[in-house]
């Protein structure tokens, strides 16, 4: 099990108190409507998927209940840094 | 290739089982093949196989970054099954059904394919309602799958604890009889060796760095880790790893990579006749021939690569099943291993062709790939020779998450594999 560190927290806390909630920092279009079928397909469906450094959302959800963005390796498991939601990209 | 009969097999025991020849030769990569399979898996293995057998094209070469049948192919809980709900999915797993009788003959190979049955448990209203519906279905499509009562799944499968006491009682049974297990790498190590006989070139330690591509966008060939080889003809059947290869195509993929983790335990004397899963506690299990409960737990919540999972997983899984089997609770667990399973937004493969010209795709097979092994191998070898899909994997296109025509088996199911 991997420990999270979770920044409104600060303090490092076991993987089961959290929930992973996906690739981080894809923007909800303001208008859906006005997209093309690929830029839709685009955003609901297309995931990074990357083997190294993944950006992805996290919550702290037998916690604080908050969402935060984390920066981990996907070879290692290990953390980079975790940041709160609507920090800039790491 | 020296073939297995008993007559062979006679002989060779009179001269003490010395000298028996490699089953394929471990080659090395030639500068050009008319078609190369990315992934030495069973599927990847078996569109080798398929390519030379029905299509005639045997300058194939079979690229493996590690060993044969050391990824998913050697990591899953072998059941065969393909009672799925929507007619594609339907036709898709039972084509692969289909393959699987008479396998064993065709390849001159034991995969030990067992027709031991796969039975699921409903343990509540909703699960009754949606296997019911399923059978129906199912049977409407050709599909063997009937309801048992309790009683009657008991007798089936004796361990089951059916007390109306039970945490989750069980109320009723789905069973497949056509569905069961197969010895997994006999898959990959048969399709190898009947490929090879065939003229394929099976190259392991061989990871591919790159997919070169010409001035009109078609493949011309890899770069790996052995130097470049030329092809017109890509097949991608790399499980996990399909997100990183169709990068260095320069496609994006609605693919997330996550590790699912299994785990056998001590052998034991023949206990448990069939294969059990219940999908509403999460649980699933069988008997290897060898005499190990196999046992599925499930995917970590994130994406990772690793290849290993988190130890809490498991924990749950074999809560689920002393609950279900209590008598297995003294049962010792000797190994526990992780692969990394390729999922898709809608739970259904994709298998097919790709926007780029010459670059074909067999992923997205999730949790469960090993009941599809000889029906993708076959159908991708269908796809890269004649350029077109099979009507058959016609509806597992990449195109379906722009146009919407998903094939969303989870939501409708809640599959457990």
């Amino acid at each position: 099990m991997i420990l999270i560190h979770c920044p409104y927290c600060d303090e490092k806390r076991a993987e089961l108190e959290f929930a992973y909630a996906g690739q981080a920092h894809i923007a909800r279009p303001a208008d859906p409507s006005a997209l093309s079928d690929e830029e839709w397909e685009h955003y609901l469906f297309i995931r990074a998927n990357p083997r190294g450094r993944h950006h992805e959302r996290w919550r702290h959800i037998h916690g604080c209940g908050r969402f935060f963005n984390a920066v981990r390796d996907t070879v290692t498991d290990k953390f980079e840094t975790t940041y709160k939601a609507g920090e800039p990209r790491k | 290739m020296t073939r297995f009969s008993a007559m062979s097999l006679f002989a060779k025991a009179l001269g003490g089982h010395q000298g028996w020849p490699e089953q394929w030769p471990d080659a090395a990569p030639k500068p050009a093949y008319d078609a190369i399979i990315v992934g030495g898996g069973g599927h990847g293995l078996g569109a080798a196989y398929y390519l030379a057998k029905k299509y005639g094209i045997t300058k194939v070469a079979v690229l493996e970054k590690g060993w044969i049948g050391g990824g998913n192919t050697g990591r899953n809980t072998t059941i065969i099954r393909s009672n799925y709900l929507y007619d594609e999915s339907a036709h898709l797993y039972d084509h692969a059904v289909k393959l699987w009788d008479g396998l064993s003959q065709e390849l001159n190979y034991n995969t030990m394919y067992s027709k031991r049955g796969v039975m699921m448990l409903a343990h509540n209203v909703h699960d009754i309602q949606s296997f019911k519906r399923h059978i129906h279905a199912n049977r409407l499509n050709g599909v063997d799958n009937e309801w048992l009562t309790p009683e009657e799944a008991k007798a089936y499968c004796p361990p089951l604890n059916i007390s109306p006491d039970a945490r989750y009682p069980v109320l009723g049974a789905a069973l497949q009889r056509r569905g069961g297990t197969a010895r997994h790498d006999t898959v990959a190590w048969g399709y190898a060796r009947a490929a090879a006989a065939l003229g394929v070139d099976i190259i392991q330690n061989c990871a591919v760095t790159g997919i070169n591509r010409g001035p009109d966008g078609a493949v011309t060939g890899v770069e790996t880790t052995r130097g470049s080889i030329a092809c017109k003809r890509i097949g991608v059947s790399a499980a996990g790893n399909t997100s990183v290869l169709m990068q260095m195509a320069g496609l994006d993929f609605p693919l997330e990579s996550y590790p699912l983790q299994a785990l056998v335990s001590e052998p034991v004397k023949p206990i448990f006749p069939c294969v059990v899963m219940s999908n509403t506690v999460h649980a699933y299990m069988s008997q290897s021939d060898k005499g190990e409960l196999v046992i599925g737990a499930g995917t970590d919540q994130y994406v990772s690569y690793s290849q290993r999972g988190a130890l809490h997983i498991v924990e749950h899984t074999l809560a689920a099943i002393c609950e279900i089997f209590p008598i297995f609770r003294r049962m010792r667990m000797l190994r526990t291993w992780g692969g990394i399973v390729d999922v898709t937004p809608d739970r259904s493969p994709i298998l097919g062709k790709t926007p780029v010209q010459g670059l074909y795709v067999n992923c997205g097979w999730g949790t469960g790939g090993f009941k599809a092994t000889p029906g993708a191998g076959d159908l991708l070898a269908y796809t890269m020779a004649k350029d077109e899909p099979h009507r058959i994997n016609a509806p597992f296109n990449l195109d379906r998450f722009r146009n919407g025509r998903l094939i969303d088996e989870a939501a409708a199911a809640a599959v457990a594999h």
